[in-house]
């Protein structure tokens, strides 16, 4: 009898698995669900090309409708699936429709983190996450006025960096005492704080949002913790996101800072798989729990959730995720690129390696924890970026003084 | 429309009708040619767009910058003529563009 893989959410793991399992030989119906009314498109340039309005609509677009007509992939859009039933094997709608599943794959990505303080709801305060809310941020870029970003992590950033590209006057709070805290290490920090503070932004660090001010119903300015306010005609929301986790814990699936799944992309229900930003899984080769929010982690897990399905349904042995995460950003002139995953700043044992580029344009830092090379971070600085990409996994020893030397070719470490 | 000519490492020919102002990377992907994963989406950072311009056509796709220069370097058996394809705009000069794709990306 024909089986039925049914994916909920049309992002880009989505997409992937979809595509991956009919690339694997899955040959039951395979119903890719969105909440969403766009196909599946592309994410980052929502924060930097699209934003910029360098970038057509119709280029986000991830596949053209021929492709899901070829793949005999039925695609529904602006469904939001509200629960899923496990006992009887079916996801149900906002509407109330039920489709049943053979196999599952939750897809449902990480939605930002919402403010919590008084005025947060107030017309002018935004996100970016989806095309719509990039739209109602291209219009803003527009206007005169200052804009308060909230939050100096990738997105806060890049849309940092197109609205003072654009012209506008920007203003950047972030409560940590460094940019991109969470996610890199001092010396990146410092080098796109003062990228940011070179173009003119106002980049203020250690500093807590109070409150948000309105007149009229729309914002008018953010109160500082400290007792300033920051007069402003909109606020640009960069505070992280949070695993759209809900529909698998209410129906009893484990979760812990997003789905649990193991090194094949399942979840404990045997029927069941997890990709992208949602998923929580064991990295075999960093020996821990990983969450990745990146478009390679969702295409290379999305990949191996897709083939997992088709291979459970024809009884063959389930391919494992360890592909190397990566990662890029783009501000102004310069282009991040990260491979590896960087161990949390606390971690004993982490060295940090910092190297100027050869063309003294950019630097690559490379962690290292108990002499094994952990990541690099590389600002316009490719080599070092696809040197790293190849040398971590390879666990090659490295000499920490030697890489540091800028006079020593990084190819010679392959 | 510019006519592109895709040949595929197995010999395999695509012949698609790209509109001036995209790249030829979108332009493949649009029309399902497949052998580019183009991962990042066009934006010059994972290398998986990779082909070999026809020696003919290299002076009309024009020069590669250093950041497509360093990330060919370790493309799968990078060429003379090897071209992110993501970093060439299709333009009317380019009807009749033929583009190799090498056996494997990355």
């Amino acid at each position: 009898m024909s089986e039925r893989l049914v994916i909920v959410g049309a992002g880009q793991a989505g997409l992937q698995a979809a595509a991956s399992a009919r690339q694997e030989g899955f040959a039951g119906d395979v119903v890719l669900i969105g909440a969403e009314t766009a196909p599946p498109y592309q994410r980052p340039p929502l924060s930097k090309a699209y934003l910029k309005g360098d970038l057509d609509i119709a280029r986000l677009h991830l596949k053209p409708a021929a492709f899901f007509k070829q793949a005999n992939i039925e695609l529904r859009l602006g469904t939001r699936i509200e629960a899923i039933d496990r006992k009887r094997g079916i996801v149900k709608d906002a509407g109330g429709a039920e489709t049943a599943y053979d196999r599952l794959i939750i897809a449902t990505g990480a939605p930002p983190r919402r403010l919590d303080c008084p005025g947060a709801e107030t017309q002018g305060v935004h996100y970016l996450r989806t095309l719509a809310d990039s739209d109602d941020l291209r219009s803003i870029l527009t206007a005169d006025g200052t804009i308060v970003v909230i939050g100096a992590g990738y997105i806060g950033l890049e849309v940092a960096a197109v609205a003072r590209s654009a012209g506008r006057n920007v203003v950047v709070i972030e409560l940590a005492d460094r940019c991109l805290k969470r996610v890199a290490g001092p010396a990146i920090s410092d080098y796109f704080a003062n990228l940011h503070r070179a173009h003119g932004v106002d980049l203020q660090l250690g500093a807590g949002l109070e409150f948000v001010e309105s007149c009229n119903g729309r914002v008018s300015a953010v109160r500082l913790n400290d007792g300033r306010t920051v007069p402003c005609v909109a606020v640009v929301v960069g505070i992280g996101a949070a695993p759209d986790q809900g529909l698998a814990a209410e129906a009893g699936l484990s979760c812990d800072n997003g789905v649990l799944v193991d090194e094949t992309a399942r979840t404990e229900d045997a029927r069941i798989w997890a990709a992208g930003d949602v998923a929580n899984f064991p990295s075999p080769f960093y020996k821990r729990r990983l969450r990745l929010e990146s478009v390679p982690n969702a295409i290379d897990q999305g990949k191996v959730a897709g083939i997992n399905a088709a291979r459970a349904a024809n009884g063959v042995e389930p391919a494992t995720y360890d592909a190397l995460p990566w990662f890029w950003s783009d501000q102004y002139e310069a282009k991040l690129q990260t491979a590896g995953a960087r161990p949390s700043g606390d971690a004993p044992g982490l060295a940090e390696i910092i190297r100027p580029a050869a063309d003294g344009r950019g630097l690559s830092v490379w962690t290292m924890l108990d002499g094994a090379l952990q990541s690099v971070d590389a600002v316009n600085d490719p080599t070092a970026f696809i040197v790293g990409k190849r040398l971590i996994p390879s666990g090659k020893p490295v000499d920490p003084g030697r890489l540091g030397d800028a006079s020593q070719d990084l190819k010679s470490f392959l | 429309m510019a006519k592109i000519t895709y040949i595929e490492h197995n010999g395999t020919e695509h012949v698609v009708d790209a509109q001036p102002g995209v790249s030829v990377m979108e332009a493949a992907v649009k029309n399902l040619v497949p052998g580019i994963d183009a991962d990042c989406g066009g934006a010059c950072a994972c290398a998986t767009c990779h082909v070999y311009v026809d020696p003919e056509w290299l002076p009309q796709t024009g020069q590669r910058e250093s950041m497509e220069e360093s990330m060919l370097d370790f493309a799968y058996e990078p060429k003379e003529n090897s071209r992110l394809s993501c970093q060439i705009t299709v333009t009317n000069d380019l009807d009749g563009l033929i583009v190799r794709l090498p056996e494997q990306q990355g």
